[in-house]
């Protein structure tokens, strides 16, 4: 096919230059960055050699900002302006947000405008997306450091049963970091990936993901290399620090001391942690605590740490049953175990997954690490840098999207599970006579009432023709992209009125938002934000021009001369004031306008391809 | 072929009932992968909206074509003679009758097996009918009479679903 063969070897529009590509793993306890180098994925480490950062964000006095390790390290001192665990705040109004009083945050609700929650820092308040692009645009630096080069896109992971609210504020995220979303993929997906399952044999895989918070456990369906996630589960308050507690507890008891200062309290866990990493290696350990009064010396055996953890470890394999139940599958049918997140280090947890699969679970990859490096594979293929990657991620929408019928009953219109992308329509109408205007309601979620669903976005369909109750028709459509994001299209089927939104107004941040944001952000600071906005205003003209040329050279015999020479004109004009210009306004605006100008041969290229490629086909090839 | 092309046009199937299931997914994913938006990932909005709308029109075709009820009624509108389930009640009396029986049966189910008794029961009904309409729509070519069977079929699933909610209940 004509468009796929813009990127491959030697006929590369740019030889010397793969586009960087790069797989996010945007962590609730930490985040990392991951590339294809050299056919093999690997995570890119920070100037000090680690490839972990800690997804913890420190405001500082006088405008600073400290991201990952070092804003980690002052968690403790300055507990309200750092912030941690953000990705639990991801689209969510404070009513959502569990054991918030247990929290440290400040949080605004900004439920009265059905916002997000925001936190107030000493440097203002700071939404989450906000917050989670400081991470992403630290990783987005360390990939351009590491090529020395501009950033082509990024493959995200989100949890599997991320909802709508949520996938959109991640990749409201990764705008205000400056990151192209080449796709948000399903962290379970990607770390099948990263096994190279999508290449091997087809079958029912589980993914078992035990992180420092949360608990994860997913089954995905391979067959013919597409991967279909057909259910999910796990505990989102469930991870190595209950482990680590759980020890703690233990090793205070042994000693028959109290630990009653925070400072105390943090020094056992801390010590507790090590311990538990200690015996993942060996069978036992002195674990060592400096309290206020006294220094205290236990010795925890493996056995000890298992015994007073076996209730943690059993409650991922009931989370893993149920699962299993939903998916209507039994454990038998699982032909491969994947574990990822660091807690599947431990043995106990591992064994239980062996036991229970009855067969011995994936562990060669670092289990930290696995979920970036899928990610990666999967961004590369996507950028067009791996001609023969034949991976194909069909997703299915974790939860139902419906709308508010009378009553605050749910009329569901597309129902969980579904494989997307989808459109789905459904016919609704006037309850009035001479009713001019619709108000319309869009929810997500399982149950039959609107109040017990999350609320996505409310619009209007105005400018109805008046007529008798029940005389209009109003075609809702609900489109979800591949990445599970949803825009509804509302169109009064005899006068052709219409109202579309992109769902984002109830949990996302407009688009406006996002401009003030962007303008504002932190990007100034550091860097010199007109150089920037130069240099990638060239970038993406470039990139225009190269795939308007390419696309020319395909298939310009689908265009008529006068449309030829006015695109012509378009790349001209555009070449011109990328090479001269020092404007990165007039650039846009070129780039735009060529965008704008071969629209219409875009559309009739992808009809002409896709119809090609699929009346190829017939049963007999099968 | 185009995004109006009917669903066994698309997925180059023989228009009639009965389908391979296989057949069915093979060529989901093969079309899928050839227009799912990911494979124009590098090329542009304009690309990705067209590559949606055939990728999710290809999804919508394969869900239809996969349940032999959706599946069913399809092929009856095809045939010019649509289902129109709310204006078309009107059902033979011996089904009804049966179907009332069903109801009380369900109403007295106290315990998993006599629900598991009922279950059998309907799926055995189910099958007889998925064959009538099979006889009906590939040999007969009488499309009216499958739209009936249809019709009963869709009382039969909504019973379906009414016991599986007596299950979870039960359950509890």
């Amino acid at each position: 096919m004509a468009l796929l063969q813009i990127s491959e070897p030697g006929q590369s529009p740019d030889p010397h230059q793969r586009r960087i590509a790069v797989g996010i793993d945007l962590g609730t306890t930490h985040s990392l960055v991951a590339a294809v180098r050299n056919g093999v994925a690997e995570c890119l480490p920070d100037g000090q050699g680690r490839v972990i950062l800690p997804s913890v964000v420190r405001y500082l006095e006088g405008g600073g900002r400290q991201i990952g390790h070092d804003a980690h390290a002052a968690q403790a001192h300055d507990p309200e302006n750092t912030v941690a665990s953000v990705k639990r705040f991801m689209g969510r109004g404070l009513k959502d947000i569990a054991n918030r009083e247990k929290l440290p945050y400040r949080f605004t609700d900004a439920s009265e405008q059905g916002g997000m929650v925001s936190l107030q820092t000493r440097a203002g308040a700071k939404s989450p997306v906000e917050i989670s692009a400081e991470i992403l645009v630290t990783l987005r630096y360390r990939a351009e450091d590491t090529f020395g080069n501009d950033l082509y896109g990024a493959v995200i992971t989100v949890p599997a049963y991320f909802d709508d609210a949520q996938r959109q504020a991640t990749k409201d995220a990764a705008k205000l970091a400056g990151i192209n979303v080449l796709r948000l993929i399903n962290e379970p997906t990607a770390a099948a990936i990263a096994y190279g399952l999508d290449n091997g044999s087809e079958g029912i895989y589980a993914v078992y993901d035990l992180g420092g918070g949360t608990f994860d456990i997913s089954i995905l369906r391979l067959t013919r290399g597409v991967f279909e996630v057909i259910a999910t589960g796990g505990d989102s308050a469930l991870g190595g620090d209950d482990y680590d507690r759980a020890l703690a507890d233990w090793i205070l008891g042994q000693a028959a001391v109290m630990a009653a200062s925070p400072a105390a309290k943090a020094a056992v866990k801390m010590s507790a942690r090590m311990a538990k990493e200690a015996l993942s290696t060996q069978d036992s350990v002195v674990a060592r605590v400096e309290l206020e009064r006294r220094a205290i010396e236990v010795t925890v055996t493996r056995n000890d740490f298992e015994a007073v953890t076996a209730d943690l470890t059993a409650r991922t394999m009931t989370a893993v049953r149920k699962t299993l139940r939903d998916a209507k599958l039994g454990r038998d049918e699982v032909k491969g175990v994947v574990m990822v997140g660091g807690s599947t280090r431990m043995p106990q947890v591992q064994r239980a997954v062996g036991e229970f699969f009855g067969r011995e679970p994936l562990t060669n990859l670092n289990p930290d690490e696995v979920v970036a490096l899928g990610a990666a594979i999967q961004a590369n293929a996507l950028a067009g840098n791996n001609a023969s990657g034949d991976l194909l991620l069909l997703d299915v929408i974790p939860l139902s999207l419906g709308i508010e019928t009378m009553g605050g009953l749910v009329e569901r219109i597309v129902p969980r599970n579904e494989t997307i992308p989808t459109a789905k329509a459904q016919d609704f109408t006037t309850y009035k006579d001479g009713q001019t205007a619709m108000a319309l309601h869009v929810v997500q979620g399982e149950r039959d009432l609107v109040q017990d669903c999350r609320s996505l976005a409310r619009f209007e369909l105005r400018g109805i023709p008046p007529m008798a109750a029940g005389a209009a028709r109003i075609r809702v459509t609900f489109t979800v992209d591949a990445d599970g994001l949803l825009s509804v299209n509302a169109r009064e089927q005899g006068s052709g009125v219409e109202a579309r939104i992109d769902v984002k107004p109830s949990y996302g941040l407009s688009d406006d938002e996002i401009a003030r944001l962007l303008q504002e952000s932190f990007t100034t600071a550091e860097q010199d934000m007109k150089a920037r906005a130069l240099a990638e205003a060239k970038v993406e003209a470039e990139r225009m021009v190269i795939a308007t040329r390419s696309a020319l050279d395909g298939d310009g015999q689908l265009l008529g001369a006068q449309e030829r020479a006015h695109i012509d004109d378009l790349m001209r004009q555009l070449q011109d004031i990328a090479q001269s210009g020092s404007d990165a306004g007039a650039i846009e605006a070129a780039t735009e306008a060529l965008a704008k100008g071969t629209e219409a041969f875009a559309a009739a290229r992808m009809n002409h391809s896709i119809q090609q490629a699929l009346a190829g086909k017939n049963v007999e090839t099968l | 072929m185009n995004l109006q092309s009917n669903d066994f046009e698309l997925f180059a199937l023989p228009q009639r009932f009965a389908q391979d299931a296989s057949a069915i997914d093979a060529r989901w994913k093969e079309l899928q992968r050839e227009a799912h938006p990911d494979r124009f990932a590098a090329q542009g909005a304009a690309a990705q909206r067209v590559a949606m709308q055939w990728s999710a029109r290809i999804n919508e075709a394969y869900r239809r074509l996969k349940d032999p009820l959706q599946r069913a009624s399809y092929l009856c509108e095809l045939r010019g003679a649509p289902i129109n389930a709310e204006n078309n009640t009107a059902m033979p009396a011996k089904f009804l009758i049966e179907q009332m029986d069903w109801r009380e049966a369900l109403e007295e189910a106290e315990d998993e097996p006599s629900l598991d008794a009922l279950w059998d029961q309907l799926r055995q009904s189910r099958h007889e009918v998925l064959q009538d309409i099979e006889r009906l729509l590939d040999r007969d070519n009488d499309a009216p009479a499958a739209a009936q069977q249809v019709r009963a079929l869709m009382f039969i699933e909504r019973f379906g679903r009414d016991i599986e909610a007596r299950f979870e209940q039960l359950g509890q």
